[in-house]
């Protein structure tokens, strides 16, 4: 018996390393949209940056309070706007005038008031086309994971909660002077979100 | 004075669980007890939960037939060609560009209502703008399709785009149909990009709903991990008002560039300048009346009653009423420019389109298009789900009519009696026409089923905004 026991080798311990979960933020929940943009001026009033607010609609306001400037959609549009115009211009123009010349009801051949119809359709194709492509590249999307999405009852954040997280990597974050600073806040419940 | 924005008083009315206006119109937008928790269940319910498997598979299978038959109504056009249609020399548009402006005309209310009513802070709109965005799109596929199939090999319509090809040639950017082209397909984009981005966010609330890992996925994967953060919403906004911005004068011009089809050409009936207002007022009054149809069954059945609000009915039934007079002006000016042109050509086809051997098609027209939606001065009607119903009917099939008239009775009857003929559709006409029907009626069963059908974000705005009493 006791050789049989012996005969066994055993295989050494599989070295798996498990990574400690590192700290994401501190999460506030809140019920009122109000209440969440009071809280992240007061957030950002006290000297934090790192953080993001989470909420079912869009909260006028919000993004600003936080501390981020306008959007740049706009540009995008605009600059999808004029390439898309002088594009389509330049594109009738090339194949009408100079590569495929052919005489229609004896137009001039850069007959400049047919290619508007074309010139206004690609203008509005290309500017809606970057603002849309826009919204992907601002706001870094596709993105299915994200460390968010392990704090508690985080689906109600497309819901009806409205959500507040300080990240840990702010050089004001500390575990317990920022909770202390969310519970002053009229918050839910304060909780930790791990990586 | 009763406005359609909401800032009328409010009355209790003891009959009705809702607060009234004077002239006894719920005078909430949204109900009264609604919360952000309650939209948000009821909404994001219909995809997850499928209520009434019933009808729907029962719709589903009428609608699917229909699309079938489709497939072979194009299945064997494609083996024939497009002779087995009534078409031919005068008449060579026929069914085909009548159901390609029908179509194109129902797609325009999605956009309106979503585009600009949003910019004009109609707010009514909130509850059905997702719905008849995607009643656009759909109907702008169906449209598509028609121009397509029409030209007699479809199978080279790549043709009409501009690219470097082998045989160094170009689209004729002087023609209409080439900015048909360009207008159609760009609508079509548009709308397509404007839903997306709206529903993003609400699929993000299915995919926190959902139960199991699969709709997790699927839902989690189609809102590309929305999240809901501030700084996305900040851009979400900005981009959405933009492409709003950019899709109001895009609607005006796409049938203006269906209309150019028309009016550019030197026939009789077609040459005339009100075309581009009279198209876009005909194409906004027939995709009220199909919105109508659609959304009464559908809120009917699916319970919505307390988002799609009888108010919001009522406001339709206006905005049908207001363009179905515009395109009234249209035909009066049609005829008197006729009369008062003096050309005799155009006098000949004002009197032939009215008493001619088409004119018994005009004068259904005149019923099902301008008589009977006159009912919707009755505010019994407004209000009333099944006569709107039934006045929305008469108005699709008589836009649909209209389209016939334009086309089929301007080309059978041109400058020279010579040649002069009638149009007789087949029966392959009609089976395309039907099915392009079931083809539009599958792809908005599959919507209802499995996207949310109203806006939940915007839902829940609206609440909030009561909530701020601004509402």
């Amino acid at each position: 018996m006791i050789e049989e026991k012996t005969s066994v080798t055993t295989l050494p311990e599989p070295q798996i390393e498990y990574e400690e979960p590192t700290l994401y933020g501190l999460m506030a929940e809140f019920a009122e949209h109000e209440e969440l943009l009071e809280a992240a001026r007061r957030a950002y009033s006290d000297g934090y940056r790192r953080m993001d607010a989470y909420s079912p609609f869009p909260v006028e306001g919000l993004a600003e309070a936080l501390g981020h400037e306008g959007s740049a959609i706009p540009l995008f549009t605009l600059a999808g706007g004029i390439i898309g115009g002088l594009g389509a211009y330049f594109m009738e123009w090339i194949s009408m005038a100079k590569l495929y010349p052919i005489n229609v009801g004896g137009r001039p051949m850069n007959s400049w008031p047919n290619f508007i119809p074309v010139t206004f359709e690609l203008t509005v194709l290309i500017a809606s086309f970057s603002a849309f492509v826009g919204v992907f590249l601002l706001c870094r999307l596709p993105h299915p994971h994200h460390p968010v999405f392990n704090a508690a009852d985080f689906d109600r954040a497309s819901n009806d909660r409205f959500f507040l997280c300080i990240e840990a990597d702010d050089p004001k974050f500390d575990l317990g002077e920022t909770r202390k600073f969310l519970e002053g806040l009229k918050a839910h419940r304060v909780t930790e979100v791990l990586e | 004075m009763e406005t359609i924005q909401g800032s009328e008083p409010r009355m209790p009315d003891p009959e009705k669980p809702y607060p009234v206006t004077v002239l006894g119109y719920p005078a909430e937008m949204i109900g009264p007890k609604e919360t952000y928790a309650r939209v948000s269940d009821q909404i994001a319910g219909i995809p997850l939960k499928h209520p009434h498997p019933k009808f729907w598979f029962i719709a589903f299978a009428l609608a699917g037939s229909l699309f079938l038959l489709f497939a072979v109504a194009i299945g064997y056009l494609l083996y024939r060609g497009v002779g087995i249609w009534g078409i031919n020399i005068p008449i060579a548009w026929g069914f085909a560009i009548t159901n390609f402006v029908w179509w194109i005309g129902i797609g325009h209310a999605g956009t309106f209502i979503s585009a600009i009513l949003l910019l004009m802070h109609q707010k009514w709109r909130t509850t059905i703008n997702r719905f008849t965005e995607a009643m656009t799109l759909f109907a702008v596929m169906c449209a598509g399709m028609f121009p397509l199939l029409h030209l007699g090999r479809p199978w080279v319509f790549f043709w009409l785009l501009p690219y470097p090809d082998t045989m160094s040639l170009w689209p004729q950017f002087r023609s209409p149909l080439v900015w048909d082209v360009f207008a159609v397909s760009t609508y079509f984009l548009v709308s397509l990009m404007f839903w997306y981005l709206g529903v993003m966010p609400d699929l993000a609330t299915v995919r926190d709903k959902a139960k199991t890992k699969w709709k997790k996925i699927i839902y989690g994967m189609s809102c590309l991990g929305w999240r809901g953060s501030a700084r996305h919403w900040q851009h979400h906004q900005s981009a959405y008002l933009l492409l709003g911005g950019l899709a109001t004068p895009l609607v005006l011009s796409v049938h203006s560039v269906v209309s150019f089809d028309f009016s550019v050409a030197q026939l009789p009936g077609w040459h005339s300048t009100i075309f581009p207002p009279y198209f876009v007022a005909g194409a906004i009054y027939s995709g009220f009346a199909m919105v109508l149809n659609l959304l009464i069954p559908i809120r009917r059945l699916y319970g919505l009653q307390n988002l799609v609000t009888t108010r919001t009915l009522n406001n339709m039934a206006c905005v049908t009423l207001v363009t179905g007079w515009m395109v009234i002006y249209g035909y009066i000016m049609e005829a008197f420019m006729a009369w008062y042109s003096n050309d005799p050509f155009e006098k000949h086809m004002m009197w032939d389109r009215a008493f001619g051997p088409y004119g018994w098609v005009f004068w259904c027209l005149m019923t099902l298009n301008c008589v009977i939606p006159q009912l919707l001065w009755s505010r019994r009607v407004r209000t009333n789900d099944i006569y709107l119903f039934f006045v929305a009917l008469s108005v699709n099939v008589g836009m649909w009519v209209e389209r016939f008239v334009i086309i089929v009775q301007s080309l059978h009857n041109d400058f020279v009696p010579s040649s002069w003929k009638m149009y007789f559709p087949t029966k392959w006409d009609w089976f395309t026409l039907f099915g392009s029907v079931g083809m539009f009626l599958v792809l908005l069963l599959l919507f209802i089923r499995y996207i949310p059908m109203i806006s939940i974000t915007e839902s829940r705005e609206l609440i909030a905004q009561r909530k701020e009493g601004q509402l």
